[in-house]
């Protein structure tokens, strides 16, 4: 923690950032913490109770514009990041990245090439409580499947935490909320409810950190982030892991197979 | 009468007028009989129309409640609902729900000289009250009326407006922005405020009321303030996004003060006493 | 207040009945490592070990989606088909805490300030609130600093307090009068005893004194801006809040026929109250922070002479970024 806070500490005296976004002790586990001044600094921490990702504050333009940020992420923020650059949504110039590994050594990342240099190497942190939902999923008959997510997302009351959880989710005027046509129905019921998050899914493919922040994000406790674990796989067996081809979402060949459209 | 405040009435389309591009102004009548007789409101109020299958938005009644057996509405074309109503046909059915909120106070008004200044297509609303006042013209003193709009294919009323500028009680001047007039524009070139002050109405006896989009009045105010209208002296409305019309929605409040309820129509020193929240 | 004594097991068997005489219950079940309001068959879905259920009982008089009326388009012409409030279910909610019964209060000032709202008054009318008194609590709590406590009978029909054998029982209504008198056998004398005794001790947080008298001269203040920072801006608090009202309206259509549907919205949304033109007059994130807490703390007891806040703590709990209202609130009091 002293080291984070040393570093921290170093980036405001040297007057290289405006602003830090970290977490800061909370009312049960850390919580997103915006530090402004050396002093603040001190209150920051960093440890394996920390939740959510915080590169969804890089987009957040009230916050941050026009503003030298530094940031503390985790391996899956950093994921988010490189993704962020990926889609011009960054500025390397405005940005100091303190990545914090599982071991908890500090190594700070000079723009996205080194992001993406330490993720090549570095495997994700194992989520075996994650992996055993999806194998017990994988096991359902389709129609036990089918029964399993229409009991969760029956609950669902579109709050779309998930979504504002989500770094990926930065756009102005999601979808759900364009009304000509009306995509989604934007009202709670079970099936508009899947019409939400099938729609929240596709959009992440390729994309998606699978950090997990959307399930842990809802109040209602809907294991929706199995729904992203899952594509993320479906998204590597299918067409490979991350490389320069661009994202699943955004690109395509002429020749595509286009069977599923009919 | 219904008890369910968000059932609309149901209204058919007598009478549509394009007024401008992406401008239309319908006549509505009541469909039950009851409710054409009884139906009340006063110059200043609003309702919810609804086309059924896409919505409802909200317009104020743009007609004047002198004028009874129906209500008027001068909408544009801009989202779901308004585009949803422009399809539809005279002799259709369209629903009402209204009217809502406060009234512009015409009987403080008897005896007074008014000045009606509206910009584009909020003249909707001040149209409602120029009539109402016109119908009952031994009231009121000097009556003037600036409109102003982008260009001269904008106006909206264009009749109405040869109607009050042709009459010897109304002092009509219009006038568009540099660039919106044709060969043949014999009115005003010009933005609303500094053609208010070419107009240098007296503020004595005098009620300015303003109508327009919000830099408009952001613009009209100060030169109301060098002619030497006391705050008091001027009145206009606000709009905000509103769902219920009825206050629980949760959407049109400006501090503590509701939009649907407390306003539409507020004055300015109504207006300087709530937050920027508008 | 007419008080009386309930057993555990008459208690359920008393649900039950009620449940057999056609009353709906809607009441908290667990499942994982939440608990929650269902409709439920039989009173052994019951489960009351928790401190709070993840959503308040507002659904019950305010549901998520509610059919406002119908209509019916057939060439040009059109057939509207009012909301029927005959059709809604006469329902008991058991087990809501005094913060959830008092949570109906605001509600209904909401709904019923000067124009009366149809649907919500239908499910009004036809619902009992059996309340639980709470006999622990956790650090999220705050009704004893918003003038709740954890056996107010405020807002409830009945109140039950657990105690050593059973329960005690208070009759607050005479809507809750007629649910006991139904089936008085099942009932036996006051116990007498100290209901204080058996309640949770939940220390005042803020004073609430202070925090009206300041809070409704803080529109310019900067305090908004430092406490939204981490806000994300979803709906969570707006949805599981019990007095949390404001909605949407909208249109459920398949061919020519089709509902008007009223469904919950928030101020916390950052397209909430933006105008068909783009322009939005709360833009940003602190603008809509402090529209949550004035209209709770300033505008609602201004207009209505409620506040919108009982102290459930539930938006804390649900809040993924820990937006923590007792200790906000508390920072606005001692500003």
């Amino acid at each position: 923690m002293s080291e984070l806070i040393n570093k921290v500490k170093e980036l405001f005296d040297k007057e290289a950032i405006d602003l830090f976004i970290g977490y800061e002790e909370g009312s049960r586990r850390p919580r997103p913490f915006f530090a402004k001044n050396a002093t603040d600094a001190t209150k920051l921490v960093f440890d394996d109770r920390c939740q959510g990702n915080l590169a969804v504050y890089l987009t957040r333009k009230d916050l941050v514009r026009g503003k030298r940020v530094g940031i503390s992420a985790s391996y899956y923020a950093l994921k988010s990041i490189s993704q962020l650059f990926n889609e011009n949504q960054l500025n390397k110039d405005l940005l100091t990245i303190i990545g914090i590994g599982s071991d908890g050594n500090l190594s700070v990342f000079e723009g996205q090439e080194q992001i993406k240099a330490y993720l090549k190497e570095t495997p994700p942190p194992a989520k075996p409580e994650d992996d055993e939902l999806v194998s017990k999923i994988n096991a359902m008959s389709p129609a036990e499947r089918w029964e399993f997510w229409t009991d969760e997302l029956s609950k669902c009351f579109k709050c779309y935490a998930c979504r504002a959880a989500c770094p990926m989710c930065y756009c102005t005027k999601c979808i759900v909320e364009v009304n000509r046509p009306q995509w989604i129905q934007p009202w709670a019921s079970t099936l508009g409810n899947m019409e939400w998050q099938i729609n929240r899914v596709m959009h992440m493919a390729g994309r998606c950190s699978d950090c997990g922040s959307c399930g842990t994000a809802c109040p209602l406790g809907i294991p929706i982030h199995l729904l992203t674990h899952k594509m993320k796989e479906s998204v590597l067996a299918n067409f490979g892991g991350d490389d320069e081809r661009g994202n699943v979402l955004s690109t395509f060949k002429p020749e595509d197979q286009e069977s599923f459209i009919l | 009468m219904n008890d369910n405040i968000y059932l609309p009435h149901l209204v058919t389309i007598e009478k549509i007028t394009q007024e401008a591009p992406g401008v239309k102004t319908f006549r509505l009548k009541f469909k039950d009989e009851e409710t054409a007789k009884n139906f009340e409101f006063k110059a200043g109020q609003f309702g919810e129309y609804s086309a059924f299958g896409e919505g409802e938005c909200t317009f104020c009644i743009a007609s004047s409640p002198t004028r009874k057996g129906y209500i008027e509405c001068t909408f544009r074309e801009a989202g779901k609902v308004t585009s949803a109503l422009a399809k539809l046909e005279e002799g259709q059915t369209m629903g009402f729900r209204g009217p809502f909120g406060n009234t512009f106070p015409l009987d403080e008004w008897k005896g007074k000289n008014l000045v009606f200044i509206a910009g584009g297509i909020a003249l909707p609303p001040m149209r409602c009250v120029i009539w109402n006042v016109l119908d009952t013209r031994e009231n009121f003193n000097n009556i003037s009326i600036l409109y102003g709009a982008k260009s001269v294919a904008d106006l909206v009323y264009k009749h109405e407006l040869k109607e009050w500028e042709e009459r010897s009680d109304v002092n009509l001047v219009t006038t568009v922005d540099p660039g919106g007039e044709t060969p043949d524009w014999k009115g005003e070139i010009g933005f609303v405020p500094s053609v208010l002050e070419k107009m240098n109405p007296s503020p004595k006896n005098t009620i300015a009321i303003v109508c327009g989009p919000p830099v408009m009045i952001k613009f009209t105010f100060p030169v109301l303030d060098k002619l030497g209208f006391q705050p008091e002296n001027i009145y206009t409305t606000l709009e905000n996004r509103m769902k219920c019309g009825v206050g629980k929605c949760g959407r049109c409040n400006v501090g503590s003060q509701y939009v649907c309820k407390d306003g539409p129509v507020f004055s300015r020193v109504q207006l300087e006493a709530l937050p920027a929240e508008y | 207040m007419e008080k009386k004594h309930i057993s555990q097991d008459s208690l359920k068997v008393w649900l039950n009945k009620m449940g057999n005489d056609g009353q709906r219950i809607f009441a908290p079940v667990s499942k994982g490592d939440k608990t929650d309001f269902k409709y439920i068959t039989s009173a052994d879905e019951i489960s009351l070990d928790h401190i709070q259920t993840t959503q308040s009982a507002k659904a019950v008089a305010f549901p998520r989606t509610e059919k406002l009326f119908s209509f019916e388009k057939n060439k040009g012409d059109v057939q509207l088909t009012d909301f029927d409030a005959e059709s809604v279910p006469y329902t008991v909610v058991f087990g809501i805490h005094p913060c959830d019964a008092a949570g109906f209060r605001p509600l209904s000032g909401i709904f019923n300030w000067d124009t009366k709202d149809k649907p919500f008054n239908a499910h009004i009318d036809r619902t009992t609130l059996i309340s639980m008194s709470c006999t622990q609590c956790d650090d999220y709590c705050f009704c004893t600093s918003v003038n709740g406590s954890p056996g107010n009978t405020e807002g409830s029909d009945i109140l039950l307090t657990p105690i050593t054998d059973g329960y005690l029982v208070e009759i607050v209504t005479e809507k809750g009068k007629n649910l006991v008198d139904k089936y008085i056998d099942l009932f036996g004398a006051d116990p007498n005893i100290n209901k204080d005794d058996f309640l949770a001790k939940l220390p005042v947080k803020f004073n609430l004194e202070e925090l009206n008298t300041k809070i409704s001269h803080m529109f310019e203040s900067e305090v908004w801006k430092q406490q939204s920072e981490r806000c994300i801006g979803c709906g969570a608090c707006a949805f599981v809040c019990p007095t949390c009202a404001c909605f949407d309206i909208q249109e459920d259509t398949k061919g020519n026929s089709g509902n008007r549907l009223r469904c919950w919205d928030s101020c916390g949304f950052s397209l909430f109250t933006i105008h068909t033109s783009g322009h939005n007059p709360r833009e940003i994130q602190s603008q809509r922070w402090r529209q949550r807490l004035l209209h709770k703390f300033s505008y609602m007891p201004e207009r209505l002479s409620v506040r919108g806040c009982t102290g459930c703590g539930r938006c804390s709990r649900a809040c993924p970024v820990d937006m923590n209202l007792s200790e906000h609130l508390t920072g606005i009091a001692e500003l």
